[in-house]
Formats: structure tokens, C-alpha cells, sequence
């Protein structure tokens, strides 16, 4: 490989995904700006509602690996060095941070009115 | 995959879209294309041709840019070890060489039945005769099967004959007699042939992954595994020949040295190696047949071929080893497999060597010195068991050369690698094609 830069990185991305490459970059985009837009509407972090959603990413963390194992026909057992857990580690992260985002954008874009405001006063009461 | 990008969030696509400007801003493309009417002929629409076709393409402005080659399908011959390990169907090595022509360029689908380097002019099998100012040859090489006694192709896949290398359906062919065999044991032979080839690793591979299957099926302890290398090397890299004679000697793989195979008898079962001790018959229950391997015919027939050296014999092109241009043809380059240089053969090459016969052509054209050198790179990703590889690059000097210093080690047995053979090298490769990497 001769220069890794990003115009190539995306080439190589495009070869890979086809045309859903840009389809889920911009399902990306609209999680992070959802979860922007939920977290500046209630004024903070909900913490029951990142708990939950934090649980979740550790469940898409661990999917994220798992199906990694799978599209690659490889096991645990393959890892040989500490680059492989390193990349392990990077794709459980990568996992968990999606799932987290993108659940917490969810349960708030779809929480009820009166339980939103409920609970971020109570939040701010708890944080006071 | 959804991970994958989730992972990538706004950061990634604020990338992304720096990387859609850097694509307009930096890249090749927007350099100001070189206004010519040159008229350049490309033979052969393989890795080497295409990727030339398309980088020529982007930096060329009214260029008559022709491709020649009457294969109209693409194979990802690198495919061809994961089809032969049972991991993909055929059809993940084959596509359309149509798809990857750029605009610009005009594919004739015929093969060359003859290049003129004094005339500065290509002849097709039709009798059409096309000419050039410039020539790149790509043709890659041929398979001479013929070159080994009672080789038939026809039987790859049955009576436990194998052979990687002929194509896309007889590797999948050769990963049922392999697998057959790991069911059953009994012997089986992997060897290489004594002229230049390509991906030398291959071979070697497809013995560690008949090792690991038989591993996985229990039946390892049923089986004897041996690896006839042409000469005393098991790789012409001494470090990678070393690594790879530990590996051997602890997965049980038995090596012999200066055997080659001259003939075959699919029938019985018996293969028979010229050694310097006269010929030795060896019976088998799977075999790995690799092919002798030349510069094929319409090169071989031409001015083009080395004249005297080690690379006179089987025709490869005479060219200068760091520019790829042809020494006694300044307008002739050729690149790829077909190129007499004593590394490369690999598609990792093809990507290092293009830009630069590219960018001398281009010089000429502007009359101006390129400064740009192929210094041999040449990379062949040495799967090690279905899950790890070991990355193996190197160049003319025998140096290794990795691409991750310090991240990724070279001649380690590591999965990132395997993950970058597996799922990393067939897009990076397609987007060579396209002239995007
Ligand atoms: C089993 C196997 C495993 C491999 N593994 C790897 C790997 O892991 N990594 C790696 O980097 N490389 C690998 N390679 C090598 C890689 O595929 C080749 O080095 C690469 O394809 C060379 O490109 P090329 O353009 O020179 O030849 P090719 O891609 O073979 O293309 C040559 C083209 O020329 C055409 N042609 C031939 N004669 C004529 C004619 N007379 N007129 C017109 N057209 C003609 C052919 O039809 C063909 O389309 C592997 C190869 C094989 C077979």
C-alpha cells in the first residue's frame, strides 16, 4: 500500500459497501445530530435513559465483534498478537459507541412529553 | 457493518466529506490534465492494464487511450486461494472487464496476435492493425500446463488432482479434491514450479490451509503433508524462507528441495520430479499442481523479450527495472506479471509500478524528466490457517518493507492480517483498477 490517505480510504470503503456506503454514513449522521438534538432539548444527559442506553452498547459492542468473527471466518482463537486485541477492543468500541448513540437518540426522540420534562427536572433537582 | 459506521458517527463524516474535497483538490485528477493527441495502445485489460487505462485517463486530456484483450471477463486472482480454501464461491473472483474501463478509453475486445515495436504498431487476431505512439504491455503471463507430461486440466477436481492457479472454477474444483482428501488422509504434495511466477506465496499457503483443514476435521495425524520446492529456498526472500522453514517444521510439513515437477499421472496417482539425482516418482492422493509460468506467446514472438540473461528463456520484457520502460523501445512500457524484473508478479506490485511507468510516459509526452522509481515492492499476504496470516513485503533488495512499521509486524501470524486479506485487499484492489488507490 503505498499512500493511505482518506480519498483512498474512501475508494476502498466504496469498493467494499457499494452503495450502501453513503446511505450509512448519512443514517450516522442522522443518529449523532438526533442524539445532539435530544441531549441541547433536555437541557443534559438523562442518566436513566444513557444507563439504559450504555447497557444496550455493550450488547452492540459484543454484536460488533461477533459478526466481525463471522464475515471474516475467523474465531477468538485467531488472535495472535496485541494488534488483533487491539482491533478487537477498536471494533467492541466502535460497537458500543454506535448502539449508544443511536439507542439514546431513539428512547429520547420516542420518550413521552411529561416523562422527558419529568425527567430531566428531576435530574437537575437530584444534580442540586 | 452497521458498527462499523456507527462507529464512524460525525467525525467520520465530516472526514468523508474532506475526503470527497482532498479527492477533487489533491488527487491526480485535478492536477491540469496534460493536453495531447497521443495515441496509446494498452495490450492486455487485466490488473496492470486496467489500472494504467485508468490513471492515464485522469491525467490526460484528448489522449486516444485503446485497450486490447478479448477476455471479457475480470478475475481477482487472489480470490482464487479463498475459493480453493472453501471460504467463497467462484463468482466472488469473477466480474466484468466493461466496468472498469474509464471514460476515455475504448476497449477492442480481441487479443493481440502481434506487436511491432519498429512499426509502433499492434496487430489483433482479426488482422486489424492498430497503431501507437505509446505502448503499454500488460498482458500478465501463461500457464503451461502443457509443459508438464500427462497435465491434463480437464481432470482438476477428480482423482484428488488440484491446481490453484487455472481459473476460478477449477480452484473451487481443487478445494473439493482438497477437501475429500481431509476427510479421508493419505499424502498429499504441494510444490512450485522453476521459472519466475506469480505470488510466489501461493503455493505455500495452500499447503498451511490443507494443514489447518485436516486439523480441524481430526484427521491431521492420517495425513503427510510435503512441499517439493524447486531449488534450496522454500521463498526467494531468505528472511521469508526461514520463517516459513520454522512454520513447516512445526505444522509437520515435509520439505525436499530441488524438485520440480516434469510429469504427471493423474490415473495412478503419480507425480514425478526431476531432482539432481535423476527423476523421482512420488504417489499421492491430492496434489497442488503450479504451472510452469512464461511470458505469453504474442510477447514471446515479439522484439520485446530479454535477449540474454535469466529472463531470456521464457520471453519475459526487457524492461528497466525502477521505470518499466522497455530498453531498446522508449515508447514501449511494460508492466505487471509480463515485466522481466526479478521481484514483483504480485497485484500489490501492479499498484506501485503503474503510477510510475504512468508518470514517465507522461514526461515524455511534456518532455520532461519523472523522478518517479519502482523499487520492487512486492507483497503476497502469506495465510498461515484460515483466520491468521503473516504480511510479507518486501523489494529488489530482499529488505522487508512493511506498510505498518510498528503497528502491524511483518512475519507474524496475526488476524488484522487475515482481516486484510479477507475483506481488505479485494476493494483496495478494485479501486486500483479504477485508479482511486
Ligand atoms: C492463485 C493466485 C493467488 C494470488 N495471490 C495474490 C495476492 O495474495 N496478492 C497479490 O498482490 N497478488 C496475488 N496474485 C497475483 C496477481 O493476481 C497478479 O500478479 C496480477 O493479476 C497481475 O496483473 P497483470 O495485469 O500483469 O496480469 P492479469 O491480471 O493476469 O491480466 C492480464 C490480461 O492480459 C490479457 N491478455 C493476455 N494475452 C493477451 C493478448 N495477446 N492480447 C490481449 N490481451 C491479452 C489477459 O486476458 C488478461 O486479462 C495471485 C495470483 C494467483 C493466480
Amino acid at each position: 500500500m503505498k499512500e493511505l490517505d482518506l480519498a483512498t480510504l474512501v475508494a476502498v470503503f466504496e469498493e467494499m459497501l457499494g452503495w450502501t456506503l453513503w446511505p450509512i454514513v448519512a443514517a450516522c449522521a442522522v443518529a449523532t445530530l438526533a442524539f445532539l438534538y435530544v441531549v441541547l432539548r433536555d437541557r443534559g444527559v438523562v442518566a436513566g435513559r444513557m444507563l439504559r442506553a450504555e447497557l444496550l452498547g455493550v450488547l452492540g459492542g459484543v454484536a460488533a465483534v461477533a459478526v466481525m468473527f463471522v464475515v471474516t471466518n475467523s474465531s477468538p482463537a485467531d488472535l495472535g498478537g496485541p494488534i488483533d486485541w487491539l482491533l478487537v477492543v477498536g471494533i467492541f468500541a466502535a460497537g458500543l459507541v454506535g448502539t449508544v448513540i443511536a439507542s439514546y437518540a431513539a428512547m429520547g426522540l420516542f420518550a413521552r412529553a411529561p416523562e422527558r420534562a419529568g425527567a430531566a427536572l428531576r435530574e437537575r433537582a437530584l444534580g442540586a | 457493518m452497521r458498527t462499523m459506521a456507527g462507529g464512524l458517527g460525525r467525525r467520520g463524516l465530516m472526514a468523508g466529506a474532506a475526503a470527497i474535497a482532498a479527492l477533487g483538490a489533491s488527487g491526480a485528477a485535478a492536477e491540469h490534465p496534460v493536453r495531447t493527441r497521443a495515441k496509446i495502445v494498452i495490450v492486455g485489460a487485466g490488473a496492470a492494464g486496467l489500472a494504467a487505462a485508468s490513471r492515464l485517463a485522469q491525467r490526460l486530456d484528448g489522449a486516444e487511450i485503446t485497450l486490447l484483450d478479448r477476455r471479457r471477463e475480470h478475475l481477482y486472482q487472489p480470490g482464487f486461494t479463498l475459493v480453493a480454501a472453501g471460504l467463497k464461491a467462484p463468482g466472488y473472483t469473477v466480474s466484468a472487464t466493461r466496468d472498469y474501463v474509464p471514460r476515455g478509453a475504448t476497449l477492442i475486445e480481441e487479443a493481440a496476435a502481434e506487436i511491432d515495436p519498429v512499426g509502433r504498431s499492434v496487430t489483433t487476431e482479426s488482422g486489424r492493425r492498430v497503431p501507437y505512439d505509446f505502448l503499454i504491455v500488460a498482458t500478465g503471463l501463461a500457464l503451461d500446463y502443457a509443459a508438464i507430461e500427462g497435465m491434463d486440466v480437464n481432470r482438476i477436481g477428480r482423482d484428488g488432482l488440484g491446481s490453484v492457479y487455472a481459473g476460478p472454477e477449477q480452484a473451487a474444483a481443487t478445494w473439493r479434491a482438497m477437501s475429500d482428501f481431509a476427510d479421508r488422509g493419505g499424502t498429499a504434495l504441494f510444490l512450485r514450479p522453476a521459472t519466475e511466477m506469480k505470488c510466489a506465496g501461493a503455493p505455500l499457503k495452500y499447503a498451511f490451509i490443507t494443514d489447518d483443514v485436516l486439523r480441524r476435521r481430526g484427521n491431521r495425524g492420517r495425513a503427510e503433508l510435503v512441499y517439493n520446492a524447486h531449488n534450496r529456498a522454500l521463498f526467494s526472500v531468505p528472511i521469508v524462507a526461514e520463517k516459513v522453514r520454522m512454520l513447516y517444521q512445526e505444522r509437520g510439513i515435509r520439505v525436499n528441495h530441488d524438485h520440480v515437477l516434469r510429469a504427471i499421472d493423474p490415473g495412478r496417482r503419480i507425480a514425478t520430479f526431476r531432482t539432481p539425482g535423476g527423476d523421482v516418482e512420488q504417489r499421492y492422493d491430492f496434489i497442488n499442481v503450479v504451472p510452469p509460468m512464461r511470458a505469453p506467446q504474442v510477447v514471446r514472438n515479439s522484439p520485446l523479450p530479454w535477449q540474454s540473461g535469466p529472463f531470456a528463456a521464457d520471453g519475459w520484457a526487457e524492461v528497466d527495472r525502477h521505470t518499466l520502460r522497455h530498453v531498446r523501445f522508449p515508447e514501449v512500457f511494460c508492466v505487471g506479471d509480463v515485466a522481466g524484473v526479478p521481484k514483483g508478479k504480485t497485484a500489490a506490485s501492479v499498484k506501485w509500478q503503474v503510477p510510475v511507468a504512468v508518470d514517465h510516459l507522461i514526461a515524455t509526452i511534456q518532455g520532461r524528466q519523472s523522478s518517479e522509481r519502482y523499487n520492487g515492492y512486492t507483497s503476497c499476504p502469506l495465510i498461515t490457517r484460515i483466520g491468521r496470516a503473516m504480511l510479507v513485503e518486501f523489494d529488489y533488495n530482499d529488505n522487508l518493507v512493511p506498510s505498518f512499521p510498528g503497528v502491524i509486524a511483518p512475519l507474524e501470524e496475526l488476524w488484522i492480517t487475515w482481516i486484510m486479506k479477507e475483506v481488505g485487499l479485494k476493494p483496495t484492489y478494485l479501486a486500483m483498477l479504477r485508479g482511486r488507490a
